[in-house]
């Protein structure tokens, strides 16, 4: 068993997109567990250790709001830049904005705020100096300092999210008072097996409060 | 090349008279506009478009400083490069027709030659299709939007043009009335404007993305002198007059950093300036009249509560 930390985490806009409306996003109406684990691992995180995303707590209204903005349609080709490697030439290795254009629509939440409850475990990769209460003293001693490895996203990067940690002997913060389906929600991405499949599970808000099935339990789709 | 070792945060106040500083597509090219408050915004990708630019004008052709995604209006002269290609060229490759590099070392290759020449690339991040950890670099500078300090009140305003775009639109024109020769080839057209607006956004850089893509001390100046005279070569009939009004870096002692962000944010406090005295922006300001130039605001940076370990450098 490990301990727990709970972790404060707000900002002006979130967008935590749904993987099926992808191209013109729209968000999820709560923090999911995938980008929880994000925020998380951008305050701290090792290869020894793993975050387990207990439950997320809404504490402000679900409000949404669409931002329109010019992006650009491609990618970096991998084969453009192996050539121009082997020219030692850049020509032509640009990406032209007004040439390859979308518009495309963003339905994001506003003033989004959660505590993401979590706790970490194990992985094979622990070496003998990894334990337990090491990894834990150092997430809350970063998040309590809010130090961070990198700034953290509610979902996009555009959208900063600020933290502060919830010490363990702290209340509870009061969460919104609302109860309902979200839903099926994606928990996470399987990174270990071929071709990264998405895994889901069923959510529920219970007065304001999701409830994250543990890994490997049945709750979760695959 | 010194890479950065410190974590650094920043807040970029700058102004717009007259202008259009960000318009909304989905609203006919409006300032954008929170519709919750009426506060204007500009959004992240709209500064790091004039970013880029600024890079591109003030490092032109400067090996290691290209530009990957850019505007086509920008003319690119061919330029040769001699650098070592850093494999030796290998018959096989030229037959093969897949795009994806063949192992995680050729694209950790490819992705670090991406972000030696290209600066955009170093600093913001891309997204690359190698197909192996979906290929993306996450650069060091995280930009957030920009908010309006007070609402703003966009203008609609109507303008003329003493020419007709084609002939089909003059001959209407004369039919519909009886019109006179200065008026037969008369079009209209509209313009939206924000008087006055004061925008603040919030930047990022962590040091420990900075290490991954090679992003330097010296970057890290180019990217302040950006931030501080991108407006000056980015006008046109549409921004009206932008600039940026004050630059506030703060500079943590370590690369994790030594404060929260947002605790640092907040000591920067924007209030207007009513007969010399600082007051809060609330309701009660809507007796006076509406801000039409940075003077009637003042930017007050409260120093006392600043946090050990953390440097504020005010670059503008």
């Amino acid at each position: 068993m490990s301990f727990g930390i709970r972790l404060k985490v707000y900002g002006d806009y979130a967008c935590f997109t749904r993987p099926e409306l992808k191209v013109e996003r729209v968000s999820y109406d709560v923090l999911t567990p995938s980008a929880a684990r994000g925020i998380l691992e951008a305050i701290h995180w090792k290869p020894a250790i793993r975050w387990v995303i207990d439950a997320i707590h809404v504490l402000e209204p679900i409000r949404f709001q669409s931002i329109r903005r010019n992006e650009v349609g491609g990618k970096a080709p991998a084969g453009k830049v192996k050539s121009a490697m082997k020219r030692g030439d850049l020509e032509d290795l640009q990406l032209l904005v007004d040439e390859d254009r979308q518009q495309r629509a963003s339905t994001v939440l506003v003033k989004p705020g959660y505590v993401i409850e979590a706790h970490f475990e194990m992985t094979g990769k622990a070496g003998p100096e990894d334990n337990v209460g090491k990894h834990l003293d150092t997430f809350s001693r970063r998040a309590g300092r809010g130090q961070c490895f990198h700034q953290p996203c509610l979902g996009t990067r555009e959208f900063a999210a600020h933290f502060e940690l919830v010490p363990p002997d702290a209340p509870q913060p009061r969460t919104i008072d609302e109860t309902r389906d979200l839903g099926l929600m994606l928990w996470d991405i399987d990174h270990g097996a071929p071709g990264k499949p998405s895994l889901f599970f069923r959510a529920r808000l219970e007065n304001g409060v999701m409830k994250v099935p543990a890994p490997n339990s049945r709750e979760i789709l695959k | 090349m010194t890479i950065l070792a410190n974590r650094y945060d920043f807040i970029l106040i700058f102004d717009v008279t007259n202008g259009n500083p960000n318009g909304d597509p989905d609203a006919g090219n409006l300032p954008r506009l929170d519709p919750e408050t009426n506060h204007g915004l500009v959004s992240d990708v709209s500064l790091k478009r004039k970013i880029r630019n600024y890079v591109e004008l003030a490092r032109e052709r400067q090996e290691g400083y290209h530009i990957y995604v850019q505007e086509g209006a920008i003319l690119n002269e061919k330029h040769r490069l001699a650098y070592k290609a850093l494999r030796p060229d290998d018959p096989k490759v030229d037959k093969d027709k897949s795009l994806n590099p063949r192992d995680d070392a050729e694209s950790i290759k490819l992705r670090d030659f991406m972000c030696r020449n290209f600066f955009d690339v170093r600093t913001f991040g891309a997204v690359m299709s190698t197909g192996i950890n979906a290929g993306q670099v996450k650069g060091p500078v995280q930009l957030t939007f920009a908010t309006s300090v007070e609402p703003i009140v966009p203008v609609e305003i109507s303008i003329t043009r003493m020419a007709a775009t084609n002939e089909a639109e003059r001959k209407q024109k004369v039919e519909g009335s009886d019109a006179s020769d200065r008026t037969d080839n008369r079009t209209m057209g509209r313009k939206h404007i924000v008087p006055y607006g004061l925008y603040v956004a919030h930047g990022f850089i962590s040091a420990k993305f900075a290490e991954r893509t090679g992003f330097s001390e010296t970057d890290l100046e180019l990217v302040f002198e950006a931030l501080t005279t991108m407006f000056e070569h980015d006008r046109s009939a549409a921004r009206g007059e932008m600039t940026s009004r004050n630059l506030i870096v703060f500079k943590h002692e370590n690369a994790l950093g030594n404060a929260p962000a947002g605790k640092l944010f907040d000591m920067v406090r924007i209030g207007r300036n009513i007969d010399g005295q600082f007051r809060e922006i609330d309701r009660r300001l809507d007796n006076f009249p509406p801000a039409r130039k940075f003077s009637d605001y003042i930017v007050a940076i409260d120093r006392a509560d600043l946090p050990s370990g953390v440097e504020i450098i005010e670059k503008l």
